[in-house]
């Protein structure tokens, strides 16, 4: 589902003496439907990094990205937005939203950009935050002022609405409680079991060990760095 | 897919000095696409060019028309390229005033588009025009006010109604936001999204506002001095420059 081969990645800042960094070098990965992979490595050894170039939003020097067969290093940007609309999940660190927009309707959005109906996209929606615990007077409210763990589980509630086949998870059960934690887990056992092919960053030892079937460690993709 | 417009090596010089050059890219149906770029980098030159405001020196914009297939708008008739301007395209400019009659009611300046391309029946007009309003969230009430007695931000939701009521396909905007405070500016942004995906229009957005791009545009072109020098997925563009002048412009904004 999701299959990487010879991806590099470097930086070039021009604007600070045209300095360029070397972040990832000949990664090749594959990762089938219902099976998660975790991605390890010390802060700074390109985790995040990785994780948004399968997403697009970060540009692969070389090599090939394919979700779903299709290579998103070649594609264009509508093809990427299909492919994100449609195949590949993300739920990022933070959530970024559109001020004034009621939480309920955030987490239905990507529901409605497939095509669900509003009354529908709404329940799945409903159903979501109810397991999720977000107290249902906030749900008629921007997610904008609520607290980072509220914010984290709105964004989840967001990433898990769309049974995505392919999906990134970065840190999804940083900042939560130990009950949130529990339901973070089992939604992600669920898409496991529906077939979805997950890439995730867990700090979270025991949750990595719970859900994730193999272990990357992305500091062997690392440049030697020249003295 | 036939792109909706396509846009072939366009350029445009005002004497010796270059407003834009050689610019090319294809616009698919439902994309939305932003334009960023400094004061002169020629966005606005490109904008009016695309739009008919402007006759380009060189080149050419293939629209998709309803009738006709794709055409050449460079090449077609005035009355052509009038028709199209009032079917199939929208125009919201920086100051609503330039887009708005500020002598005629609000009812009035969005009932004029439609008679423009044919509606006669009084009540029709006025009903549609009501709804409209609403739909940019201006009191019904108010339907009979001159836009002079108007805030910047109502004037701004007018001109998007006056605009929108023929259902065009193509929406060209000009610093939609511009001089709008941010509260205003973010009611107009969910309004926006809201219409563009409801509608499922197609949008070309000129503005130097980042912030602005990140929640409208899936995809941004980066201009400078007349050139495209970077183009691609808006995120991508914004998170992981790769031109020297998008890395300059993306460290440049301020963070809140």
């Amino acid at each position: 589902m999701i299959d990487l081969s010879n991806v590099s990645k470097t930086f070039t800042l021009h604007n600070q003496g045209s300095a360029v960094i070397e972040v990832l070098n000949d990664v090749s990965l594959t990762v089938s439907p219902g099976e998660c992979v975790a991605l390890t490595g010390a802060s700074g050894a390109g985790k995040s990094t990785l994780m948004r170039m399968i997403y697009g939003n970060y540009r692969a020097q070389s090599g090939k990205i394919r979700v779903g067969g299709v290579d998103l290093v070649q594609s264009e940007p509508r093809e990427i937005i299909q492919i994100r609309r449609e195949v590949l999940g993300y739920v990022s660190q933070f959530l970024r939203v559109v001020p004034r927009v009621p939480t309920l309707d955030v987490v239905a959005e990507p529901l409605r950009a497939v095509g669900m109906g509003s009354d529908e996209a709404r329940t799945r929606a409903k159903d979501l935050l109810a397991q999720l615990n977000i107290p249902e007077r906030l749900w008629s409210l921007s997610p904008t002022t609520f607290s980072g763990g509220e914010q984290q589980r709105v964004n989840i509630a967001r990433g898990f609405a769309h049974p995505y086949p392919a999906m990134l998870l970065d840190e999804p059960t940083a900042s939560l409680d130990a009950a949130n934690r529990e339901v973070v887990l089992s939604l992600i056992e669920t898409a496991k079991a529906r077939g979805a092919a997950i890439i995730g960053i867990f700090h979270d030892e025991a949750a990595r060990t719970r859900v994730c079937d193999s272990e990357i460690d992305v500091s062997r993709f690392t440049p030697a760095r020249a003295a | 897919m036939t792109p909706l417009i396509s846009v072939k090596d366009i350029t445009k010089s005002y004497g010796a000095h270059i407003g834009c050059a050689d610019v090319s890219f294809d616009l698919y149906p439902g994309e939305v696409m932003g334009i960023v770029g400094e004061s002169g980098s020629g966005k606005s030159t490109l904008l009016n060019c695309m739009a008919g405001h402007l006759r380009p020196d060189a080149g050419s914009v293939v629209f998709d028309t309803r009738g006709h297939g794709p055409r050449d708008t460079v090449t077609m008739s005035e009355p052509e390229r009038r028709m199209l301007s009032r079917t199939d395209w929208a125009f919201v400019h920086q100051h609503a005033r330039d887009g708005l009659r500020m002598g005629v009611s609000a009812g009035g300046n969005v009932g004029e588009r439609l008679m423009a391309v044919g509606a006669r029946h009084y009540g029709d007009i006025r009903d549609k025009a009501v709804d409209w309003l609403e739909r940019v969230e201006i009191d019904a009430g108010r339907v009979d006010d001159r836009p002079t007695t108007f805030s910047g931000g109502m004037q701004q939701r007018l001109q998007i109604a006056r605009n929108l009521v023929t259902g065009p396909r193509l929406v060209f905007m000009d610093e939609p936001t511009g001089g709008l405070d941010v509260s205003v500016q973010a009611r107009l942004l969910d309004l926006l999204r809201g219409l563009v995906r409801d509608m499922g229009l197609s949008a070309i957005i000129v503005t130097h506002d980042l912030a602005v791009v990140r929640l409208l545009a899936n995809r941004l072109m980066v201009m400078k001095d007349g050139q495209v020098v970077e183009n691609g997925l808006t995120d991508q563009v914004l998170d992981d420059p790769q031109h020297a002048y998008t890395q300059l412009l993306v460290s440049s904004v301020l963070q809140v």
